[in-house]
């Protein structure tokens, strides 16, 4: 009987404290979908402060970039509910929030302080002005470059050059007996790759994907000026086979001292300058993204990696609570008391660059100007009906980019030319535009 | 004369064996000495092959970022479960086909064949909402069955060629001798499609480990098993080919030594039939 009675007491206590639990919304575990990079890998380590704080534990997915695209966008076009959080970009969150697929974050609290999010990237994640995704990092594109290298062609770099500058120090810098490529880009296929490449420079040359009435604009001769520029520039100073050069190849070039300059991802600027893993670390400068002389828009893109909580989550409350400490200042702080200032996720508060701490960073400066100089409702110098700048922010673009990346990744490597792969570019954007309705 | 031809035959079928062997096994030992370099010495160039300060750092990243436990078990549930599962669906198939053939025997192997011509992507989207709906996404269960369906062609055409193998006259004598179905197939025709059997088992295993689009696709936290441990090591933005190689000499060196240990069977079930 006393044995009973202990069993059925030990119930009801296991109930009433679970109960409890749910009802005030503790002991909840989230399921974080995530991308493979360094911070995600440091949020992933300091996570105990979340749970410290909160009682919410997480349990991560981390996948490569475009297996986790796949994954997220499986689950959450079929309401799935797989993940209470996923991590996402610029391009998907206007879309999705569009959709109803997520859930609007506009009652984040005070000490959140929403404003101190830099405008660009507040704009590009948000939908009609509604915020649907919190910048985690945000990114632009700059120059990195030799000093040394830069100096023996006695040459100097101008803090915003243009084209015609750099390629004159690529051919200057490039020394072919050594290994050493003036100039190293992206020429890869794929929209994330070499397309978001080639669509900036377009952009600085005053090239557009489409005009006001969604028609295709490679049959303009400013789309011929920027990629004719380009293959001349890379054949003159380039690796060999940067057809298929993507981010990891040139930084791998970059790290060994193979490359005068590399025009990429802000986040690079952390890794060429790190000791451990470049040879040429301490003889690193940089620079804005080039324009074309004559056209103001500058080569730069802008791209974040934001928190979202997708519609299907029964766990909206709790993720919020992980989405308001992981993009806060808080845990920019928290970072930096562990790893040090250069590891703090860059690119999406304003208050970040106003930290004296911060601002001896050697790339920082340079990081916040470029995002500065991005401006994702005007990409480039004809108006057009599109947001975004290295993509168009319409579902379709992702399909469409990889195959037109895939004709120009041709025309690099020599299997055709430019004008050819711009005529099958020009076909395949209207076909795909006029089956999609835009036309 | 005779005798020095042969030798030298075989010498050179032994360097050609040899070749296309450390050819094959070549990726899988530089992924194993990478595993044991810094980040800056798995991008050397030139490559570095055996001189350089081996270190256990990057395992011991991935022991501290992963739950290596987890995925191997969840790898050796979904994949032992859905060959075995296969196995036991596929036996009473195959034996009906191999000894009782219909008209249409023949175009059914085929057309269960043809099922994995389909790119897998196309059926994502309603086997997705199917698990959704019973509630088994990101489940083990759910996986398992997934590559059970996916893996039982293959399974039904391996066992259908054993059974081929095996003169009919045989188990019509057990039955003569008074064999139930169930006795004939578990009695006489399993213990001599034994090596047919387990090189079915073995290959299936081998193939569902290292199936990467569903195990991929179907889970999220509970249910990855080490193809989703690898694909976390992997970044388009960063070089971190050292710790990835760690990653993946840890997902393959369980199914390395199974196949090690267990290659005699494997390939004597593959090249010879039941009774020869």
């Amino acid at each position: 009987m006393k044995l009973r009675n202990a069993l059925f007491a030990a119930s009801a206590l296991v109930s009433v404290t679970a109960t409890a639990a749910l009802a005030d919304g503790h002991a909840t575990t989230l399921t974080i979908a995530t991308v493979n990079n360094g911070d995600m890998i440091r949020m992933q380590g300091l996570t105990d402060d979340f749970t410290e704080k909160t009682g919410h534990t997480v349990e991560w997915v981390t996948l490569e970039e475009n297996v986790l695209r796949q994954r997220v966008t499986t689950d959450i076009t079929t309401n799935g509910g797989a993940f209470d959080i996923m991590t996402i970009g610029m391009y998907e969150t206007p879309i999705w929030g569009a959709n109803d697929w997520l859930v609007p974050l506009d009652d984040l609290s005070d000490e959140y302080n929403v404003d101190d999010l830099l405008p660009a990237m507040r704009a590009g994640l948000s939908h009609e002005g509604t915020l649907y995704a919190a910048p985690f990092y945000g990114e632009s594109s700059m120059i990195m470059y030799r000093t040394d290298l830069m100096e023996a062609a006695g040459m100097e770099m101008p803090e915003a050059p243009t084209w015609q500058f750099i390629r004159e120090a690529a051919a200057a810098m490039t020394d072919r007996d050594n290994e050493i490529n003036g100039i190293c880009l992206r020429g890869k296929a794929g929209w994330g790759e070499g397309g978001a490449f080639i669509t900036v420079t377009a952009n600085s040359f005053g090239a557009r994907w489409f005009d006001e009435e969604w028609n295709a604009q490679f049959d303009q001769p400013e789309w011929a000026e920027a990629l004719n520029f380009y293959v001349g520039m890379m054949e003159e100073s380039g690796p060999p086979g940067y057809a298929t050069n993507g981010f990891n190849e040139n930084l791998s070039l970059f790290q060994q001292g193979k490359c005068g300059m590399w025009i990429d991802a802000t986040v690079a600027a952390s890794f060429v300058t790190n000791p451990n893993d470049s040879t040429v670390a301490d003889s690193v400068g940089f620079a804005l993204a080039p324009n074309s002389e004559g056209v103001e828009k500058k080569s730069n893109w802008l791209w974040a990696w934001a928190l979202a909580i997708p519609a299907g989550t029964q766990k909206a409350d709790a993720a919020k609570e992980f989405i308001e400490w992981a993009t806060s200042t808080d845990y920019i702080e928290l970072v930096a008391e562990n790893e040090g200032w250069a590891n703090v996720p860059p690119g999406a508060r304003t208050s970040l660059y106003e930290n004296a701490n911060y601002k001896d960073i050697p790339f920082a400066k340079m990081t916040l100007d470029s995002i500065l100089a991005a401006d994702p409702t005007d990409p480039t110098v004809d108006p057009v009906p599109y947001v975004g700048i290295q993509f168009v922010a319409i579902p379709e673009f992702a399909g469409i980019a990889t195959e037109v990346s895939q004709e120009f990744s041709a025309a690099y490597a020599g299997q055709q030319t430019v004008e050819e792969a711009l005529e099958k570019a020009q076909a395949i954007t209207n076909e795909a535009m006029e089956a999609a309705g835009y036309r | 004369m005779v005798r020095a031809v042969t030798t030298q035959r075989k010498a050179l079928n032994t360097a050609i064996a040899w070749t296309v062997g450390l050819l094959i096994f070549f990726p899988i030992l530089w992924t194993i000495l990478t595993s044991f370099k810094t980040e800056a010495q798995a991008i050397a160039d030139p490559p570095i092959f055996l001189f350089f300060d081996w270190t256990l750092e990057n395992y011991a990243v991935v022991q501290e970022r992963s739950n290596y436990m987890r995925f191997l078990w969840n790898s050796v549930f979904i994949a032992g479960g859905s060959t075995i599962l296969g196995v036991i669906i596929a036996v009473p198939a195959a034996w009906s086909m191999a000894f009782v053939p219909s008209k249409r025997t023949k175009d059914i192997l085929l057309w269960m064949l043809s099922t994995k011509m389909l790119p897998a992507v196309g059926v994502l989207y309603p086997i997705y909402l199917i698990f959704i709906k019973l509630g088994i996404l990101d489940s083990r269960i759910g996986l398992t069955v997934v590559l059970m369906l996916i893996n039982l062609p293959i399974i039904v055409w391996m066992l259908y060629t054993y059974f081929k193998e095996i003169p009919g006259e045989i188990l019509e004598a057990a039955r003569m001798d008074g064999a139930s179905l169930r006795n004939e197939i578990l009695y006489v025709l399993t213990p001599m499609a034994i090596p047919g059997i387990a090189s079915t088992l073995l290959l299936n295993f081998i193939l569902a480990w290292n199936e990467a689009f569903w195990t991929l696709n179907l889970t999220a936290a509970q249910a990855a098993p080490l193809t989703a441990f690898i694909a976390s090591y992997s970044s388009p933005e960063g070089l971190f080919f050292a710790k990835l190689s760690a990653a993946s000499t840890m997902a393959i060196a369980p199914i390395l030594i199974l196949g090690w240990f267990s290659q005699k069977q494997l390939v004597r079930g593959l090249t010879f039939g039941a009774v020869k």
